[in-house]
């Protein structure tokens, strides 16, 4: 098999699976089914384990361009859509199981939340500019936007620091789990700071993808 | 070694269920054996339940709520009493630890008969009462609980506090050989409460020493915990060994580890928000994922019987 190949029907196939593992297992526990069940409080254990499933899934898509590097594996980029996507798609359950099971649709409430408390302010705004990017993560939008497609896509850089600084602020007390989500981010951007200071001037990026033109974000 | 321990508590009045308080009939337990047999999990804390001694305390319904009950399931895994660790899940697996015999508790301050008090004797001239109350967590969290205790303010009346007697300051047990949660330093060691006089004296408050019929498993607060319903569960300190009766308002612990995010008064008021979340409304534990948020009442639905006590005062200022 080719490397095109193998990713395409085992590798893809196999992280697709893995990453909308954790969608099936709430269903599951929400449903009851194969004795899942959700937390004592549901509500809450949904909304953490979307949140916590979304910036796992940040993460691993920030992960993607130093392994790749480091591992001398380019081939591992054709995952990155795939994860950043996800990433986006837990996010939206995060913030629908916020609206319906935890504000009940109560417009007025949520949008003083939105506007009033810091900690939700910051994750609206992450989850809002993950759209520009969910919506042009296409081949074709990537041939459209050309160069700016990578300037574009440079916003996952702030985004992920909106997403551990929206978990870190809303934990009563024990922050240790924030801060090890803060502490990963930081080094998946740090290597990023180091890289480009590293090949300056900076070398033309080549093209990883056989046959697109998607530009490499580092 | 649970079993020992339990063998040594020889609360008052350990007897037989009587069928009024039948919370634990057969078929439940039977029911909860054979979900342990099937899952190896579900129900273990209700068949553990069974193991603790039975205590003879009638419903009163003058302040007992007409709420389906929290389980005793969720009641006694889903806790947040730091000295055992900062997750949910952590009191139910490491309170065992807490030895709850021999307990005593130090009575000290503006009182005229101060002194070291056993539980026995603390709990001896006190006939026990079941309580239905809601249980509102400042987290946004609620359960409707059944404990069993007696008003704090017939205990505190018996050490005669004097005029100088303001306030009420308690204090959990420091030890952290048994409480592994205290080498974590999430909060100051031990933890510490307090309410006003009038708070503490109120018929509402309630010194608890059992739940669902029972004696109190630790991770709920054993052997003698606080529960003032109108206020935020921190305030309903758990593991008692002193109680001080002050001239000044005492520290607490969560005021001092956050001042703008947590008051003294802590009274539940929907209308006063936490600074980084809402108090508008709750999640009642065990009512379904659809129907569990609920509006949050002022002082939990207490506002009748205790809202007087604050007639004046600024409740945004005094949260």
């Amino acid at each position: 098999m080719t490397v095109a190949k193998r990713y395409r029907y085992l590798w893809k196939p196999l992280a697709f699976i893995a990453a909308l593992t954790p969608a099936l297992l709430m269903l599951a526990g929400g449903f009851g089914i194969a004795g899942r069940r959700l937390g004592t409080d549901p509500v809450e254990d949904l909304l953490l384990t979307c949140g916590k499933t979304a910036l796992n899934l940040l993460c691993l898509t920030l992960a993607v361009t130093p392994v790749a590097r480091s591992a001398h594996q380019p081939q591992l980029l054709r995952l990155r859509r795939m994860l950043g996507l996800f990433a986006f798609f837990y996010v939206l359950l995060h913030f629908a199981v916020y609206l319906v099971l935890d504000r009940g649709l109560d417009v007025a409430m949520i949008v003083k939340d939105i506007t009033k408390r810091p900690y939700i302010t910051i994750g609206f705004v992450a989850l809002v500019l993950l759209i520009p990017l969910a919506a042009t993560s296409t081949q074709r939008m990537m041939r459209r936007l050309g160069r700016r497609w990578q300037t574009l896509h440079r916003l996952i850089y702030p985004i992920s620091i909106l997403a551990a600084w929206h978990f870190y602020w809303q934990v009563k007390r024990d922050v240790t789990e924030p801060l090890i989500y803060a502490a990963i981010i930081a080094t998946l951007l740090g290597w990023r700071v180091w890289h480009r200071q590293r090949r300056k001037p900076p070398a033309p990026v080549t093209s990883t993808y056989g046959s697109a033109t998607a530009p490499e974000r580092t | 070694m649970i079993r020992n321990l339990l063998k040594q508590q020889a609360l008052p009045a350990p007897s037989e269920l009587t069928s009024e308080v039948a919370y634990f009939d057969r078929r439940r337990l039977l029911t909860s054996t054979m979900a342990l047999m099937l899952t190896g999990k579900a129900g273990t804390a209700t068949a553990a339940a069974a193991t603790l001694p039975a205590l003879e305390a009638a419903r009163n319904a003058r302040f007992s709520a007409a709420e389906p009950l929290t389980s005793y399931e969720d009641i006694t895994t889903y806790n947040n009493f730091y000295e055992f660790g900062t997750d949910k899940a952590d009191p139910q697996r490491r309170a065992h630890a807490l030895r709850t015999r021999p307990w005593s508790v130090a009575i000290s301050g503006e009182v005229e008969t101060p002194g070291v008090f056993t539980l026995e004797d603390i709990l001896k001239p006190h006939p026990l009462e079941e309580r239905v109350y809601r249980l509102r967590c400042v987290e946004r969290w609620s359960m409707v609980i059944p404990w069993v205790g007696f008003p704090l303010a017939d205990f505190l009346k018996r050490f005669r506090p004097t005029s100088k007697a303001k306030y009420v300051a308690f204090t959990t047990l420091r030890d952290p050989k048994q409480m592994p949660g205290q080498r974590a330093g999430w909060l100051e060691w031990p933890y510490v409460e307090g309410l006003r006089m009038d708070e503490a004296m109120h018929p509402l408050t309630f010194l608890v020493v059992g739940l669902y019929g029972r004696v109190l498993p630790n991770q709920n607060g054993a052997p003698l915990r606080l529960v003032v319903p109108w206020k935020y569960g921190f305030k309903g300190i758990k593991s008692i060994v002193a109680i001080r009766f002050t001239e000044r308002q005492p520290p607490t612990s969560w005021n001092s580890a956050a001042p703008d995010e947590y008051g003294f008064y802590a009274n539940v008021n929907p209308a006063v928000e936490h600074p980084r979340w809402s108090q508008a409304s709750e999640r009642r534990i065990g009512a379904g994922l659809f129907e569990a948020t609920r509006p949050t009442l002022p002082f939990n639905g207490y506002a009748a019987e205790v809202a007087s006590l604050y007639r004046g005062m600024n409740l945004r200022r005094w949260f």
